[in-house]
C-alpha cells in the first residue's frame, strides 16, 4: 500500500487491527476449551475453529504491521500491546461460561464474520480480499456448527433450552457493537476498501431470527448495549485473557518452538 | 550440478517442489493437493516457488515452505525463494485425480462434488473407503486436521476420515 495516502494508511492499519484482534481474541478464548469440552468431538471442533481464527488473525496482523511501516511484526502486535491498544469488540473477549454461552457467542460472531467476509471479497484492497476469500469458507463452517448446536440446545430439553436462552440473554447486549462504524470504516468504505459494518445488520438480524425460530429461542429486549472495544476500552475480563496469552512471550522474548 | 537448459531446469525444479509430501497427509504430495502455483528461475538463477495456503490456520503451511526449500537445495538449487499468495484462494477442486486416488487408497475419502459455494446445503453420502457402502454417518464435522471430518460406516462399522469440500 505504498501508494496509499497518509490518512488512508492510518485507517487501514486500524481496520486490519480491528479484524485481526477480533479473530485473535476469540481464538484465545476458544482454545481455553481444549481438554474441557463436553465431548471429544466438541473439543476438536472448538480448537479447530480456534486454529482457523488464529490463521486469519496472523494474516491480518501481519498486514497491519506492513501497513504501519514494518517497525513491528505480527508477534509484536499480538504479544506486546497493552489492553488499551487492542481493538477487538467486547463480544469476543467475554468469558466462555458454560457450553451454551460459548455457542451463543459463536453464533453471534460467526454470522457477523460470514456476512462481513462475503462483502470483503470485493474489497479493492488485494490483501483484504484474499484473506476474505479464504476465510469466508471457514466462517460458513463455523456458522453451521454454531447454528446446529443452537437448535440442538434450544429445541432440546427444558434444561438445555433454559440455559441456551440464558446465554443469549447474557450476550445479546454485546452484539450491537459489531455494527458500529466510525471514521475508520467510513473513510475506507468510501474507497471500496472496507465494509461498513452497519450495512450488515439487517441480514444478521434476519439470520439470527431464523435460527432462533427453529431453536424456539427469543431475541431479548435490548436494555443496554456495550461499546468501546474499537477504541481500546475493554471489559474487566479482558486483562486476564491478555495476561495469560502474553505471559510466555513477555517472560521469554522471541521464544519459539 | 551440470547447468541444464533453462526450461529443463524449471521443469526439474517444478517436479522437485511438487514431489514434497504433505506433512499432515503424507500419502499425497503438495503437487497432488494443488498447492504449488508456480515455479520459475530468475536471471540470477534463483528458484522462485509460489505456494497457496489451504486453510488460514493450517499449521502445515510453514513446514511445507521449509520442506520445499530443503528439497530444492538437495536437488542442487542453491538459491530458493518461496512466496505464499492468498489469491486466488485454494479450493479442494484443485486436488488432482492422482491425489484423489491416493487419498482414497489410504482410507481417506476425497472431497466429493465441487467446493462449497454456499448454494447447496444438501450433503452427498460419503462412500466408505473400506467396504464401499454408502450407508455412513457423519460423526463430527471436525476431524484430526482442519481439512477433515469424521465419519463411521454403518455396514462394516469402521470409522474413517473425509476431506471436507472447501
Amino acid at each position: 500500500m505504498s501508494e496509499a495516502t497518509e490518512p488512508t494508511a492510518v485507517a487501514l492499519f486500524t481496520y486490519a487491527l480491528r479484524l485481526g484482534d477480533d479473530a485473535l481474541v476469540l481464538s484465545q478464548r476458544l482454545s481455553e476449551w481444549a481438554s474441557r469440552a463436553p465431548e471429544i468431538e466438541e473439543d476438536i471442533a472448538l480448537t479447530n475453529i480456534a486454529l482457523d481464527l488464529l490463521g486469519q488473525a496472523r494474516a491480518l496482523l501481519d498486514y497491519a504491521a506492513v501497513v504501519e511501516g514494518g517497525t513491528r511484526d505480527e508477534d509484536d502486535l499480538a504479544y506486546l500491546r497493552t489492553e488499551r491498544e487492542f481493538r477487538n469488540v467486547h463480544l469476543v473477549e467475554q468469558e466462555n461460561g458454560d457450553f451454551a454461552h460459548t455457542i451463543a457467542r459463536q453464533l453471534f460472531f460467526s454470522t457477523y464474520q460470514l456476512f462481513l467476509y462475503e462483502e470483503l471479497i470485493s474489497s479493492t484492497d488485494e490483501l483484504l480480499a484474499g484473506v476474505a476469500a479464504k476465510a469466508v469458507k471457514e466462517a460458513a463452517y463455523h456458522h453451521d456448527h454454531a447454528a446446529l448446536w443452537t437448535v440442538r440446545l434450544g429445541d432440546g430439553t427444558d434444561d438445555s433450552r433454559r440455559r441456551m436462552q440464558a446465554a443469549v440473554d447474557r450476550l445479546w447486549p454485546f452484539t450491537a457493537e459489531l455494527f458500529d462504524a466510525d471514521d475508520v470504516e467510513t473513510l475506507l468504505a468510501a474507497q471500496g476498501i472496507a465494509v461498513d459494518p452497519a450495512t450488515l445488520r439487517p441480514r444478521w438480524v434476519r439470520a439470527i431470527s431464523d435460527t432462533f425460530a427453529t431453536a424456539t429461542l427469543v431475541i431479548p429486549p435490548t436494555v443496554w448495549t456495550s461499546h468501546g472495544g474499537r477504541r481500546g476500552v475493554h471489559t474487566e475480563c479482558f486483562g486476564y485473557l491478555l495476561a495469560e496469552m502474553q505471559y510466555l512471550h513477555r517472560l521469554h522474548p522471541g521464544a519459539s518452538w | 550440478m551440470v547447468i541444464a537448459p533453462m526450461t529443463t531446469a524449471v521443469e526439474h525444479a517444478w517436479a522437485v517442489s511438487s514431489a514434497v509430501a504433505d506433512p499432515e497427509l503424507p500419502v499425497v504430495t503438495i503437487g497432488d493437493l494443488g498447492i504449488v502455483r508456480g515455479v520459475d528461475i530468475d536471471a540470477q538463477g534463483c528458484v522462485r516457488v509460489v505456494l497457496t495456503p489451504t486453510y488460514s490456520g493450517c499449521p502445515a503451511t510453514a513446514v511445507i515452505r521449509g520442506d520445499v526449500v530443503g528439497a530444492l537445495h538437495e536437488a542442487g538449487f542453491e538459491h530458493v525463494e518461496v512466496r505464499t499468495v492468498l489469491a486466488p484462494a485454494w479450493t479442494t477442486d484443485w486436488i488432482t485425480e492422482a491425489g484423489r486416488r491416493k487419498l482414497s487408497e489410504n482410507g481417506i475419502v476425497p472431497p466429493s462434488g465441487v467446493s462449497s459455494q454456499r448454494r447447496v446445503d444438501l450433503a452427498l453420502a460419503m462412500r466408505c473407503p473400506r467396504c464401499g457402502s454408502l450407508d455412513t454417518l457423519l460423526v463430527s464435522r471436525f476431524g484430526s486436521t482442519v481439512c477433515q471430518a469424521m465419519y463411521r460406516c454403518t455396514s462394516c462399522l469402521e470409522p474413517f476420515d473425509a476431506v471436507k469440500p472447501y
